[in-house]
């Protein structure tokens, strides 16, 4: 019964976030604010991990291709689709939960703790679209994130690849190309855009009907992290089964 | 001015408010005092709107507020300024950007006009130079002084205050009292406190609300309150030995 009515609150704060909306030049003045915080702010972690987990995983593809009859171009091919169908889109979301949405979760607890979101509905403000809101859109600009992360991804897998002596060079680029179906890149981005959705509202949930003092504020943060996480696993599952089986 | 009237409020079956009857007079600073659990919060969020009461009516200068459309209802929480316990400033702006935070939402001022306003309020609460700064940067006391400076800034006709000087020093108590009672003569509105504080009751209490279990057990003002015998109000204001004395001297016309 409580993950019914959380669920049915989840959807009633949804309605609530696209109801009267603030006003237009407040709005665009967060938006922006909340690409600066939680895209811009993630760059760099996004970059680092993408580059070395797609150098990690062309090495460990070429360390277990001993059989001399196939190619070393396949370990080209095993990097970009790991990283174009997987490791991008849901490994980067998964480690966006614990960031941005350890991030949302806190900043919209803290201001349930200290009373900002009651000050916000006494002037007459429509607090889950003011805080909410610019949060959804801001998250919109995610798939860009993941297309930066799917470029540094196989970057990482080509320096590892032809430094460490594993594929020339040509053999490289040869299996980057072979058996492209753009489709895939089609799926990831739908299933990134999903996320994104997910990355900005189930944390905020968590945040916005956080009842306590500074300790739970702490522990809605952890929640969100884990049920961001579930809510993320199980809509990639269904969108695979639904898109590409 | 805002007039409660026979207002009931329960809670899982248990009644909290139980028929209160009062008026908040305009240009003065109403006071609402009683112990914890007396019910003062949740007469508060009653006449906010936030809460909805089960019977009883409240009275915005003479229009009940459950008449009001949506529309009037949002125009009338323009014209409400709040102070809350802890100041409830936003802690990702500056003091400025937090005092124009209502007048970026609601008017159409031009930024020039919003920062000689911003300025004017900021001097008339007698923080001038802390502009720039963030909330946690200014001591509890400015802080108070910034919600105070937020709330009247769009020139509301009710202004709220829950506990506005509580965790301050007693000097700076009296001086957020002062300044909450001059506005309010200056700007001529309808200002509603809660406080536990009988500093502040025998400072400001121009109409004093006492609020016993859900119940309105005596009114008066900070005058009457020290020539009542009614024994629920002494136990209560009396509960220390220095006001006893304070009370006792005054009594005796010293």
């Amino acid at each position: 019964m409580t993950y019914l009515h959380s669920i049915g609150e989840y959807f009633l704060m949804l309605k609530g976030v696209f109801g009267r909306m603030t006003k237009r030049s407040v709005l665009k003045d967060l938006i922006f604010k909340e690409i600066d915080e939680l895209i811009i702010g993630s760059l760099g972690i996004v970059c680092f991990l993408s580059f070395f987990i797609g150098a990690v995983v062309a090495i460990q593809t070429a360390l277990n291709l001993n059989n001399p009859l196939i190619p070393k171009s396949l370990v080209a091919f095993a990097a970009r689709q790991s990283v174009i169908l997987e490791f991008s889109p849901t490994f980067i979301s998964i480690i966006m939960a614990g960031k941005v949405g350890s991030f949302i979760t806190s900043s919209i607890g803290s201001m349930r703790v200290t009373e900002q979101i009651d000050a916000l509905e006494v002037m007459g403000i429509n607090s889950k679209n003011y805080l909410i809101f610019p949060k959804i859109i801001a998250m919109l600009t995610y798939p860009f994130v993941i297309a930066i992360s799917m470029f540094l991804g196989i970057l990482g897998a080509y320096v590892a690849a032809v430094l460490g002596g594993f594929v020339k060079p040509d053999a490289f680029i040869t299996g980057l190309q072979d058996d492209f179906v753009t489709f895939h890149l089609v799926y990831a981005f739908i299933k990134t855009f999903l996320f994104s959705f997910i990355l900005a509202t189930v944390p905020a949930y968590h945040g916005y009907y956080m009842k306590g003092g500074a300790l739970e504020v702490g522990q809605a943060s952890t929640t969100a992290f884990v049920w961001t996480s579930v809510v993320l696993i199980i809509t990639n599952y269904a969108t695979t089964q639904l898109l590409l089986s | 001015m805002i007039e409660v009237k026979d207002l009931h409020k329960s809670f899982s079956g248990e009644e909290v408010l139980k028929g209160l009857n009062f008026v908040f007079e305009r240009g003065k600073t109403n006071l609402i005092i009683g112990q914890s659990g007396s019910g003062k919060s949740v007469f508060l969020k009653n006449m906010l709107g936030i809460f909805t009461p089960e019977k009883g009516i409240i009275e915005y200068d003479g229009k009940p507020y459950s008449e009001f459309t949506d529309e009037e209802r949002r125009e009338l929480r323009k014209e409400i300024g709040m102070v809350f316990q802890g100041g409830a400033l936003f802690d990702s702006m500056t003091v400025k950007e937090n005092v124009m935070f209502p007048l970026k939402m609601f008017t159409k001022m031009k930024k020039s006009e919003m920062e000689e306003r911003v300025k004017i309020v900021l001097e008339r609460v007698n923080l001038v130079g802390a502009d720039d700064k963030m909330p946690s940067e200014i001591s509890g006391g400015m802080q108070k002084r910034v919600s105070i400076a937020r709330a009247i800034v769009n020139r509301p006709k009710y202004l709220f205050c829950d506990e506005p000087n509580s965790g301050l020093d007693p000097t700076t108590a009296t001086v957020i009292d002062n300044l909450i009672q001059e506005i309010t003569h200056e700007f001529d509105i309808t200002t509603i406190i809660i406080t536990h504080d009988m500093n502040s009751v025998l400072e400001i209490g121009e109409k004093i609300a006492f609020l016993k279990d859900g119940v309105l057990a005596w009114t008066g003002t900070k005058d009457e309150i020290f020539r009542t015998e009614d024994k629920t109000v002494t136990d209560f204001v009396y509960s220390s030995d220095l006001f006893k004395k304070v009370r006792d001297a005054q009594l005796k016309g010293y």
